[in-house]
């Protein structure tokens, strides 16, 4: 699904992000949790397509394509998600019809035909109810005065309807009640699917005893530093990141 | 004296030669000293330091005398907003009786063009015209007065209340020579009346004219006026529009200027807020491409306790198009209690766009609420990218946050019909029309 060989990104000619190895195959979920500053959302917003970010070597590999020659809308097109981890807010754009146009995006670009606003309604309805999301945000302007939990939650809606091949949450957990956690979580299992990736950003264990991830990394100082499974959240909540630094160093 | 003046001059001469006679013959021609003393604004001149209206002055408009009839559905067929309205149309700067239609209307209303006004109730328009307005304040308003004949009347009786919304239609096609409309509008809301005006602006084509519009507001104690303002002139044309609002006791004035057409506009709001309860709220937006400039200066004074003012106005520019906003807002000595706020947005969609905006606050008294803010800015990175993450292309997204600027400003307008016809309006000047409309609606 997604191969990341030897990534090395900038922004204003300040290396970020040094040298990254993952690969993710179709089917599995992955975390990844680091320090703050390490570079994990860096490393979202280059997979996204976002401007400003200097790749200067490396390459990543989506679906047997050279994913950085996309711009960030074929991106999406290709079913790739990005929950941001601060959503935007866009007054004057509605919500409802920005999913609309969204996903129809998709299908045009499947070959699909768009679907209509009967149908469009009836998909809404029923995945806002996963999410358990105020029908009434829906036709407010896109996250404008959404609480910080219902934008995350709007997020989760979002993928949810959309239906990624490869989601990444970058830290889609953070500033939420445990209720809100919930649905998040029951949102990334629902989509969970031998097709289908996810790549979860995460600075807490407690997401994971919800989402049971495939592999867990260590991303620190722009690469990952470690890998391994469930188990090593665990440690990690437990010791800190200091000694997969010491390790790191001393490899 | 210049070539322009002198052309003016011989244009008054041609219209009034037996020189001054009644008390509107005598206004006339203090006027004309008056615009011959001032002559038209320089640069030199602090209001008018980033307009230049040099291009206007090179051309010998004829002040238009000449009643032109459209062809029959002509007017249906252009994309002016047209709500159930009483009609007076004005075609090329000259009222013609045979577009308008003016219903029935309730005791106390008067709608009128101006020249009938003259000859019904001279006493009417003498006891109140260039009362409100200063002849004094730039040349262009001694112009028009100097010449004033065409426009309308719009007079309230104390508690009537409008039917339905007057709207001046002013349509101007291209002729031979380059004319000139000098329309003049006296507004008279009297105690506790209401009513709505519209004012359109529309140009054909390439047309060359130049609307010099002069409109007197009076509003007595706890009237309510709602003035919309639609500037669609041609491109190649030069519009000169000019307001001044007295407002009593707890009256209230809203206003929606919207400009997006001709070569050279410049539009002047002055309110006067002179007794304590008055309200404004000054809603604007501008668009400009291509060369165009456009230029927006409001003036609110606050002259006595509690009274409110509020100023929101909007500009989109691309290309080459050039804004200039300025809003002052004088709060005077003993003017407690007031409540100003103002603020001006500008997005930049090009960077050979530029846009001088001046918010300016003179506050003579202590204990008041004023605030003020001038933004000018590109789309917003941030957005842009959300909207492409989401499968939208840059194109679309792009118009999308274009047209969702200039919604701030569309969705306050109440009437639904005007409201929808400046969406399309706004929309038609956008790439992706089509495929944004229906994502902004709410
Ligand atoms: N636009 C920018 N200009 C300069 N430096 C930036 C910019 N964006 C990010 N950085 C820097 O890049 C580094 C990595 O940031 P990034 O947001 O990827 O960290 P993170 O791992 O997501 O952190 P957190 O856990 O706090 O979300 C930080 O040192 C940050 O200050
Ligand atoms: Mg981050």
């Amino acid at each position: 699904m997604l191969n990341i060989n030897n990534l090395h990104a900038s922004i204003d000619n300040k290396e970020i992000l040094k040298g990254l190895n993952l690969e993710v195959k179709a089917g599995e979920v992955h975390a990844i949790m680091g320090p703050n500053g390490s570079g994990k959302s860096t490393l979202a917003n280059v997979l996204s397509g976002r401007d400003g970010y200097e790749v200067t070597r490396g390459e990543v590999r989506y679906m047997d394509k050279d994913l950085l020659q996309l711009a960030p809308e074929e991106r999406a097109r290709e079913g790739i998600f990005l929950a941001f981890q601060y959503p935007v807010e866009i007054p004057g754009v509605n919500n409802v019809y920005l999913l609309k146009a969204a996903l129809n995006a998709v299908r045009v670009h499947r070959g699909e035909p768009e679907m209509d606003a009967v149908d469009f309604l009836k998909l809404v309805r029923e995945r806002i109810k996963v999410v358990n999301m105020s029908e009434e945000l829906l036709n407010r302007s896109v996250n404008e005065g959404f609480s910080g939990g219902e934008k995350k939650r709007n997020e989760i809606f979002q993928m949810t309807l959309l239906e990624p091949k490869l989601a990444i949450l970058d830290e889609t957990d953070s500033g939420l009640d445990i209720d809100a956690l919930k649905v998040v979580a029951e949102g990334v299992n629902r989509l969970r699917d031998p097709d289908r990736s996810i790549i979860m950003i995460t600075h807490y264990q407690r997401l994971l005893d919800y989402i049971k991830p495939d592999h867990v990394h260590v991303l620190s100082r722009g690469r990952i530093i470690k890998s391994g499974g469930p188990e090593l959240a665990l440690e990690l909540e437990e010791k800190g990141y200091d000694w997969v630094n010491a390790e790191a160093d001393a490899a | 004296m210049s070539d322009v003046l002198s052309h003016y001059l011989q244009e008054h001469e041609r219209r009034y030669p037996e020189g001054t006679g009644d008390r509107l013959g005598e206004l006339r021609q203090s006027a004309l000293q008056e615009f011959r003393n001032l002559g038209f604004p320089t640069r030199r001149q602090e209001n008018w330091k980033y307009t230049d209206v040099r291009k206007l002055c090179k051309h010998e408009f004829r002040i238009n005398d000449d009643v032109v009839d459209l062809p029959a559905g002509r007017i249906e067929s252009l994309p002016i907003a047209r709500p159930d309205c009483h009609e007076l149309v004005f075609v090329n700067g000259r009222y013609s009786p045979a577009h308008s239609r003016a219903d029935k209307l309730a005791a106390g209303i008067i709608v009128t063009d101006l020249a009938a006004a003259l000859n019904q109730q001279p006493e009417l328009v003498s006891d109140h015209i260039a009362r409100y307005s200063d002849t004094a304040s730039s040349g262009f308003t001694a112009l028009n007065t100097a010449f004033l004949q065409q426009g309308s009347v719009i007079s309230l009786a104390a508690g009537a209340v409008l039917d339905k919304p007057v709207h001046l239609i002013h349509i101007n096609t291209q002729q031979q020579q380059p004319y000139s409309g000098q329309l003049r509008n006296l507004i008279l809301l009297g105690d506790n009346s209401e009513g709505t005006v519209i004012e359109s602006y529309f140009g054909l084509d390439d047309a060359v004219y130049f609307t010099n519009s002069v409109c007197e507001i009076r509003l007595d104690p706890g009237s309510r006026l709602q003035h919309y303002r639609i500037q669609q002139e041609s491109s190649n044309s030069f519009h000169l529009g000019h307001t001044t609002v007295r407002l009593q006791k707890d009256s209230r004035y809203e206003s929606s200027v919207v400009s997006l057409g001709a070569e050279l506009s410049r539009t002047d709001l002055n309110c006067r807020l002179e007794q304590s309860g008055a309200v404004c709220v000054l809603n604007g937006l501008y668009m400009v491409n291509g060369q165009q400039h456009t230029d927006h200066h409001i003036r609110v004074d606050h002259t006595v306790e509690a009274t409110t003012s509020t100023q929101n106005y909007r500009g989109i520019l691309d290309e080459q198009g050039r804004a200039v906003f300025n809003g002052k807002v004088v709060v005077h000595k003993g003017a407690d209690k007031t409540d100003a706020r103002q603020s001006n947005a500008n997005l930049l969609l090009s960077d050979k766009a530029e846009v001088d905006t001046k918010p300016e606050l003179e506050i003579y008294a202590d204990d008041v609420k004023c605030s003020h803010g001038a933004t000018v800015g590109q789309l917003d990175k941030n957005m842009l990218f959300y909207l492409r993450s989401r499968g939208i292309d840059e194109h679309t997204a792009r118009s999308l946050l274009t047209f969702a600027f200039a919604g701030e400003i569309i969705r306050n307008i109440h009437m639904a019909s005007i409201r929808e016809r400046l969406e399309q309006l706004v929309l038609g000047r956008l790439p992706d029309a089509e495929t944004i409309r229906e994502f902004t609606h709410e």
